[in-house]
């Protein structure tokens, strides 16, 4: 059901683990779903390091993945315009009704990245939903 | 991680062929392809070949060959039950008890049931899955005409007290059914002696090294029923439809074998998925569902907290390893097992679970390969997990 590079960062993934200094932390989860929590390290406006750790199905985690892997040296207005489509498209398609399961990733990324305006006093920017 | 295997760990969803039972089929999808019900020599060996498996089924059960009816499978047979009796007796009364934690096919039937008027109590079970039949006889009814209740739970491996619930079930004179899909080569089965109170049970081949397609439902003598297909004179004009020859006369052969030396069987299979559990059980924070004595000899179903089970399946399955999850996500909700829900398991638990059924595919080989890959995929999926922490090891 899941291609080859879905599988790929489903079983490897990329940056996994936690960023104990980080300058953005975002959760985001359904209740008895797919949970992710994402760590960003910030220089310049750009995002230096991202890490994550995820519960979920292969999708969720092969997003997470895939998620960081875009969004990693971006500038914060870049990572902020990631969508779920272009996660599901750089895997190279995900099975019907496993859209969904990515969409952790955006909510998550918005998150850490409001995290980190509100530290700099900033506002924070409003999440599509 | 070690050299990959194959290691087959989901003969609780269907078995290998026996290779005996593929050469009793094979002459009836060649040569004798002819049609049961024609008079010429063709057409007569396939009735004998269907009458040969009607009495090794009868044997094997403890039943006489004219109450074994064939059917496709399990799925038909619970709605031939289910579905036949209410119809059948709808003017004696509308209520009908089985638990929530029957298969979907018994479980369905019941709900379209409700939607043509009928009345369905979903017993409760205790934390195990075992139901109790002094609260079954509490929840008889005047009006109750059927009892279904599984003889072994497919998921968690509980085997029912089947005896003690036919007793009650006779004693107010109401049809008991029962799914003994899993049950077949694992437990044995006696209709004239332990289960003698068990009116209709459905039975399938795929489950005991026979092939797909092919069950049947036993109906004993005297048990008001509905006749499921209408047609030709097949199954005494009960089930009409030509007689599918090479999966029946499998299964004949296939039961055969599975009960033969049931009992040595089970104690062989016991003992690998008795060294399995034990290993598994020393994960920390894993629990093991179901009861731990009375389940089937071939099950083992446990829930793994801080991981999701479809992601500990397929990377179980990367490693050549084939298992199950009660666990589905779709649109990123995961829906929990029914049957772990009924036994009270929380649903961010079941979530995590994942069960093994060994068989004859299995050797002690297999047990060491999975022993020595499961702890480190719980392990890899703990490190990506946003819920676990490091410190949950001292938990257990």
């Amino acid at each position: 059901m899941y291609n080859k590079k879905v599988m790929d960062h489903f079983m490897n993934p990329r940056n996994v683990g936690e960023i104990e200094d980080a300058d953005g932390v975002g959760e985001a989860g359904n209740p008895h779903g797919d949970q992710m929590k994402i760590f960003l390290k910030i220089r310049d406006n750009r995002i230096e390091d991202v890490k994550f750790k995820t519960f979920g199905c292969a999708a969720a985690i092969a997003s997470s993945s895939m998620a960081t892997e875009l969004i990693k040296g971006k500038t914060l207005e870049e990572a902020w315009e990631l969508t779920n489509e272009a996660v599901a498209e750089a895997l190279e398609g995900l099975p019907p009704g496993k859209l969904e399961c990515s969409v952790v990733s955006r909510q998550a990324t918005h998150r850490a990245i409001n995290d980190y305006r509100k530290k700099q006093g900033l506002e924070p920017l409003k999440e599509q939903t | 991680m070690g050299e990959n295997r194959f290691v087959y760990m989901d003969h609780a969803a269907t078995t290998f062929i026996k290779p005996e039972v593929v050469e009793t089929m094979l002459p009836f999808l060649k040569e004798h392809f002819g049609n049961p019900s024609s008079l010429y020599s063709i057409g007569r060996e396939g009735k004998e070949a269907v009458e040969t498996a009607r009495e090794k089924l009868a044997k094997a059960l403890g039943a006489d060959p004219d109450e074994i009816y064939f059917t496709s499978g399990g799925t038909e047979s619970d709605n031939w039950a289910v579905k036949g009796t209410a119809f059948t007796r709808r003017k004696k009364g509308k209520h009908i008890i089985t638990t929530p934690i029957e298969h979907h096919a018994v479980l369905y039937p019941c709900e379209y049931l409700e939607t043509q008027g009928f009345d369905v109590t979903y017993l409760p079970v205790d934390t195990y899955g075992l139901v109790d039949p002094a609260k079954l006889e509490a929840a008889i009814r005047e009006d109750t005409i059927l009892i279904s209740v599984m003889y072994a739970n497919n998921e968690m491996g509980t085997i029912e007290p089947i005896s003690e619930i036919g007793k009650v079930a006779r004693e107010h004179d109401i049809p008991f059914h029962t799914d003994a899909v899993q049950a077949i080569g694992n437990i044995p089965l006696d209709l004239q002696g332990k289960d003698k109170d068990v009116d209709m049970l459905s039975l399938s081949a795929h489950k005991f090294y026979g092939p797909k397609g092919i069950g049947a439902l036993y109906i004993r003598e005297g048990t008001e029923i509905d006749n499921y297909m209408h047609g030709g004179a097949q199954e005494r004009g009960r089930r009409a439809g030509t007689e599918n020859v090479a999966g029946i006369a499998g299964m004949g052969k296939a039961i055969e074998l599975a009960t033969v030396k049931i009992e040595e069987h089970s104690k062989k299979i016991k003992k690998m998925r008795d060294r399995l559990m034990a290993g598994i059980l020393e994960i920390p924070s894993c629990r093991l569902n179901g009861h731990p004595e009375k389940r089937l000899s071939g099950n083992l179903n446990f829930s793994f907290e801080y991981i999701e089970g479809e992601s500990l399946l397929l990377m179980l399955d990367q490693m050549g390893i084939c298992s199950s999850t009660g666990s589905a996500c779709s649109s990123g909700s995961l829906d929990p097992s029914h049957v772990l829900s009924a036994i009270g398991v929380p649903p961010e638990i079941a979530q995590g679970s994942l069960r093994l059924t060994l068989g004859d595919a299995n050797s002690e080989e297999d047990i060491d390969y999975v022993l020595e890959v499961l702890p480190e995929v719980v392990g890899k999926l703990r490190a990506i997990s946003p819920f676990y922490k490091p410190a949950s090891v001292c938990e257990k």
